[in-house]
């Protein structure tokens, strides 16, 4: 098995959401669910991200932010959403300034449907992307990713997403 | 000499296996005392397989040849210290490996990073001092720098020495990476900074950084134990018990804790170098 899905580390982004769905995210860390037991950490640097969890639906505003944050993450990753907002809209849905789903963006790998996803569902969730995780992780060995392509991947600009990501946790 | 070699290559094998164990009980006894499961004992060591799974990426390629010095250097501290050199050496070459850390948060050009590198560098300047002075208070007990005729003198340095050994104590928290005093990183998650001076550091950059943290806690560790040998078994084992209650302390200080800022970790730190150690230097000058 390999060991990126013993120590998955989670980076959370907050795109449109009413919070719910982010309080949920949190109560996985608390005692009563305790996702370190699983080594999930919650970390706040894409960089040394393994799962991208995004909460609530994409907008005009933030899609570049979004997928900045998963461009800087390095492979294997996986995307999980996170709540009905994250799947499709939700009731954001026609709202003029929503995209949709996250999937709109990035590839997304696994849906937590919900308003708002229980913990146990997040946790689930998350589960399930280990899975995926460690099939990309088994096809990144067969053929690793173009150096060329990680570089520029990597100069961008990791001060604005990350300020980005402050902000949106802590809204 | 083969007793010399012998205990470098015991160092080399068994510290990050060591360092590895104790990171992993910290986060377990972390975990234990905020009533949480916690993860495995080995979860640093799955963090670190992981790492070097990952895909690499690096903002400048010169930021994993310092990376790559700074573990060295550090191996190389460790490795005189247990060969028995110089204790002096010892200190000048962790600072030089601590110094390739902030060049390669600097290299990065990330703001982030930078004041991460920033507030290492005061740090650094913040323990530095009581690391010295703790070398010239075993040079004035002992009358001797190596660590070869500290580790087997006929007298336990702890009580005429126990300024500097509370000093070094407070420093510990600073060296550990321990809150209050964890600004320029922490092994904790979720924090201010995004992830202060490891913040660009990618996949095995990262997994050399945490490799690193192991080497260097044993010898840090070390440290501690220089206090207690007496020549006998029993001063041996006074001194691994304290390093692990030592050990223990700053865990629980990690936990009891807020970060503060880096005016009172600078400021508190030189306070207790002045007091406690510089003090105790002058009571070993009266005494012998």
């Amino acid at each position: 098995m390999a060991y990126v899905t013993k120590s998955p580390w989670v980076v959370h982004y907050d795109g449109s959401s009413c919070n719910g769905c982010d309080i949920e995210v949190l109560a996985c860390l608390t005692p009563m669910y305790d996702v370190e037991r699983f080594g999930i950490i919650n970390t706040g640097n894409p960089k040394h991200a393994d799962v991208f969890l995004v909460t609530g639906s994409v907008n005009e505003q933030n899609k570049d932010v979004v997928k900045q944050i998963y461009d800087q993450m390095p492979e294997p990753k996986v995307v999980v959403a996170v709540g009905i907002c994250a799947c499709s809209g939700g009731v954001f849905r026609d709202c003029y300034n929503i995209l949709g789903g996250v999937d709109t963006v990035i590839p997304v790998d696994c849906y937590v449907p919900g308003c708002a996803a229980r913990p146990e569902a997040i946790i689930d969730g998350v589960v399930k992307g280990l899975g995926v995780l460690e099939a990309k992780r088994a096809a990144m060995l067969e053929n690793p990713p173009a150096k060329a392509e990680v570089a520029e991947e990597a100069i961008g600009e990791p001060a604005e997403a990350a300020e980005e990501i402050e902000e949106g946790g802590n809204s | 000499m083969v007793f010399r070699i012998i205990s470098v290559v015991a160092y080399l094998v068994l510290a990050p296996i060591l360092g590895c164990l104790l990171a992993g009980l910290d986060r377990k006894l972390s975990a234990k005392m905020q009533r949480r499961v916690g993860p495995p004992i080995l979860q640093p060591y799955y963090d670190v397989r992981k790492l070097f799974e990952k895909e690499k990426q690096s903002p400048t390629r010169f930021q994993d040849f310092y990376i790559i010095a700074y573990l060295v250097f550090l191996i190389g501290a460790g490795a005189i210290f247990f060969a028995g050199g110089d204790l002096l050496l010892v200190i000048f070459t962790e600072t030089i490996g601590s110094a390739f850390l902030i060049i390669a948060a600097y290299s990065s050009n990330s703001p982030y990073a930078e004041v991460g590198a920033e507030r290492e560098l005061l740090q650094m300047m913040a323990y530095e001092p009581m690391m010295l002075l703790t070398a010239v208070g075993f040079y004035m007990f002992h009358g001797s720098f190596t660590v070869h005729d500290l580790i087997s003198p006929d007298r336990m340095a702890f009580l005429p020495m126990i300024g500097l050994f509370l000093g070094f104590l407070y420093i510990l928290t600073i060296k550990f990476r321990k809150s209050p005093f964890d600004l320029s990183m922490s092994h904790h998650a979720h924090q201010e900074l995004v992830r202060g001076i490891t913040t660009e550091f990618v996949g095995r950059t990262m997994g050399w950084i945490e490799i690193s943290h192991w080497y260097e806690n044993v010898f840090i560790l070390g440290f501690i134990f220089l206090f207690f040998t007496n020549g006998s078994v029993a001063g041996c084992v006074i001194g691994a018990l304290v390093c692990i209650a030592a050990y223990f302390l700053e865990v629980l200080i990690d936990n009891c804790f807020a970060r503060m800022k880096w005016q009172f970790a600078f400021k508190s730190a030189w306070i207790a170098a002045i007091v406690l150690g510089m003090v105790n230097i002058f009571i070993l000058q009266l005494m012998f």
